[in-house]
């Protein structure tokens, strides 16, 4: 009876997974294998599109430019959530909520919005940033600019994450380390950071898959600088501009299942070098 | 994307309200056939019959123009449904088609993607409907558009973008600069303009904006694209189409033209301030550039392009036409539809006064209420005659690819990239041809290199 119960309340969880999640995934796997030509039609491909794939200099590139926005991006981020995190957790802030509700905002704005703003802030010609005498959207400060914008939006989200962390450590430890005399600096490094340890691998992995995935910023700037953000820029853009530019329906599938295995691969490899230095 | 490349001039125009979606065609094609002449009697019987038409268009108020036609012919309803603005439209009507239902007896189709559409034989031929009666009523070079590659015809124009030159006669006379009738002329003065204002830019080539460069190959005679059936000759880089690219590639390289990416805050903004000194743009572009850089009004004048020749040529850049899409049920009454929409006299004009289309009518840019009109945007010029005599001098001969996404998105990445790093960009249209042949050949096209 009981684990009837639980199948019930499992069911409308697994249709939707079903209906919208694996069912779709298996679709693209199927179209994966094929090949549709404007002349000649649908053949089956077998592999033939994850072996052009693997040799596919555009996708290549897309995943080490990804990677290293990985790198950069996400220790700066984290640094400035778990930063965040710590000063309203300190209790010495003042106005802490209102502290916490500006970091989180940029969160919530919706990221056409977000756009809109950064593509102003980012103006080549009139922009405040052009003033100072630089281009934030040419080749060489691309980058960083997008970095910038994620940073700015995601930075509150994580805060949050490892302030809910921070709100679970039990007093005592805390009671213990004044005991001992610890200031709110070393409390900080050897009771919180500790603490926050799983919350802040977490983060990581979002950050891994949120990095790796990296497509909305990137297209909406796309239309202010088209010559610098090309249609590979990241790996989702190239997947996009495959479908709906190229018309390569089926090539652009198999690109997104190796990215999904580039994630997946990329993921492990955090998770298991967090789990061996723990040891 | 190819995108705004569409009618931008309507991007500020409210979003119309989406009527409710009835799909109703459906997957039985037994109008794929190219059938026999229609009889009279058989137009009488459709027009007279009740009938409901799903027509998809991003053309705004056009409930105005269809109110006309319900009027004349009482049992047609015609069912505006706003499907999105060029691409996005596009890819719902692909998504359609190829599903096999949910797709339109009617849809707006640019000029440039009827190939894109007529390789799946997605469109009607109309010439069973009586269209070919109608070709002397347009302009010659746009019913060459819409024309196959046998002589089917497979949509009605609408609207067009004959090229020509908006510039700031304020800045001009102040500089001392002629209105360039070459484009010899136009190098000096964009040297000359920017030796005395480094602020100021003659022009903006946008390096994003492959549709007006298209437009510009276009005037200079290049003949990039030849499609019959499977084959396709592909000629990006003929001749005319290096010497385009050189003569911008030039001026870019010199720092005298700006290469700011166009329909952007930045590019607007351009205007406003008087970064740019002149257009070259379409005839859409005078009502435009009206509304959004109001603060320069009065400054404005427009020009025929300059010229490589003595003899006067003009490219287009935009444009729409009304096509009956494979499937439709009524192919008869949408035929009739198309025809009455873009060739009756009021809805033509309307057109024009409504939705500040430029006409691809013959009689109606030969109408002095049309041609006399004075713009104050241009200090009172008469805009329109400019632009229709610039329309009579576009080559008929330009074909489009039918896969114009991929060009164009190949052209951003080599030609446009080449503007805007000041490299070279003949040599950039030598990439355009190698990555778009070998695109062709992937998708199953026999290629031959060029005209």
């Amino acid at each position: 009876m009981t684990k009837r119960a639980g199948y019930v309340f499992v069911a409308p969880f697994m249709v939707f997974f079903l209906l919208l999640f694996l069912l779709p995934l298996g679709y693209a796997g199927y179209l994966s294998l094929f090949k549709d030509q404007l002349v000649g039609g649908t053949v089956f491909a077998g592999l033939a599109n994850y072996s052009r794939a693997l040799a596919d200099d555009q996708l290549l590139h897309g995943v080490l430019r990804v990677g290293l926005f990985f790198l950069v991006q996400v220790p700066v981020m984290l640094l400035v959530s778990l930063g965040a995190a710590l000063a309203i957790d300190s209790g010495l802030l003042r106005a802490a909520r209102l502290f916490r509700l500006g970091v989180f905002l940029p969160y919530a704005v919706p990221s056409v919005v977000a756009a809109l703003m950064w593509g102003y802030l980012y103006g080549p010609s009139f922009g405040p940033l052009a003033k100072l005498g630089f281009n934030p959207i040419g080749d060489t400060l691309m980058l960083p600019s997008l970095g910038n914008i994620v940073t700015w939006e995601f930075a509150g989200y994580n805060m949050i994450i490892l302030y809910a962390a921070l709100r679970t450590v039990p007093a005592e430890r805390y009671e213990a380390a004044a005991m001992d005399g610890a200031g709110p600096w070393r409390t900080a490094w050897f009771i919180k950071i500790p603490a926050l340890r799983p919350a802040l691998l977490l983060c990581l992995v979002f950050s891994v898959i949120g990095s790796f995935q990296l497509f909305a910023e990137p297209k909406l700037i796309q239309s202010l600088a088209p010559t610098v953000i090309t249609s590979s820029y990241t790996p989702n853009l190239y997947a996009y501009s495959l479908a709906f530019i190229s018309q390569q329906v089926n090539y652009a599938a198999a690109v997104s299942f190796l990215l999904g295995f580039v994630i997946l691969v990329v993921s492990y490899a955090v998770l298991l070098t967090a789990s061996r230095s723990r040891r | 994307m190819s995108r705004k490349v569409s009618h931008w001039r309507l991007a500020a125009a409210l979003a119309a309200s989406v009527l409710a979606l009835t799909a109703c065609s459906g997957t039985d094609t037994k109008t794929t056939k190219s059938a026999g002449p229609v009889s009279q009697a058989d137009i009488d019987k459709a027009m007279t019959t009740p009938t409901t038409l799903t027509f998809w268009t991003w053309v705004p108020n056009i409930d105005q123009e269809v109110a006309l036609f319900e009027k004349k012919y009482p049992a047609v309803k015609v069912n505006v449904v706003n499907a999105g603005q060029g691409a996005d439209q596009y890819t719902k009507l692909r998504t359609a088609l190829k599903a096999g239902s949910g797709a339109p007896d009617l849809a707006q189709i640019e000029y440039q993607y009827i190939p894109t559409f007529s390789i799946t034989k997605s469109l009607v031929d109309l010439r069973p409907y009586g269209a070919e009666a109608d070709k002397s009523k347009f302009v010659d070079w746009t019913w060459g558009q819409v024309t196959g590659p046998n002589g089917e015809i497979l949509a009605y124009p609408q609207d067009t973008g004959p090229m020509g030159l908006l510039y700031r006669a304020d800045i001009f006379q102040k500089y001392g600069i002629q209105v360039p009738k070459t484009w010899d002329d136009f190098a000096a003065a964009a040297r000359k303009l920017h030796a005395a204002d480094p602020k100021v830019y003659l022009t903006d080539m946008a390096a994003n904006e492959a549709a007006g460069w298209h437009g510009l190959m276009w005037q200079a005679g290049s003949k990039p694209y030849t499609v019959s059936g499977t084959t396709i000759g592909l000629a990006v880089n003929d001749a005319a189409s290096k010497k385009v690219a050189d003569y911008w590639g030039g001026l870019a390289k010199a720092g005298v033209i700006s290469t700011d990416p166009d329909f952007t805050d930045n590019w607007y903004q351009g205007f406003n301030q008087g970064k740019y000194a002149t257009w070259i743009t379409a005839a859409w572009a005078p009502a435009f550039l009206g509304g959004s850089a109001k603060p320069t009004a009065g400054k404005w004048r427009a020009a025929p392009m300059p010229q490589w020749d003595t003899k006067a040529v003009a490219g287009n850049w935009g444009g729409s036409t009304t096509a009956v899409i494979q499937g439709s049920k009524n192919p008869i009454a949408a035929a009739k539809f198309a025809e009455f929409l873009n060739t009756d006299a009021d809805t033509t004009k309307m057109f024009n006064t409504v939705q500040n289309f430029f006409p691809a009518s013959k009689a109606l840019l030969a109408d002095s209420s049309f041609a006399g009109q004075r713009n104050d945007f241009f200090g009172g010029q008469q805009v329109n005659a400019v632009f229709a005599q610039i329309s009579d001098t576009v080559d008929s001969a330009w074909q489009w690819p039918p896969f114009l996404d991929q060009s164009t998105k190949d052209w951003t990445e080599t030609v446009g990239t080449g503007l805007a790093n000041k490299a070279d960009v003949a040599a950039a249209t030598d990439q355009w041809q190698q990555r778009l042949t070998s695109y062709a050949k992937d998708q199953g096209f026999t290629v031959s290199a060029g005209s």
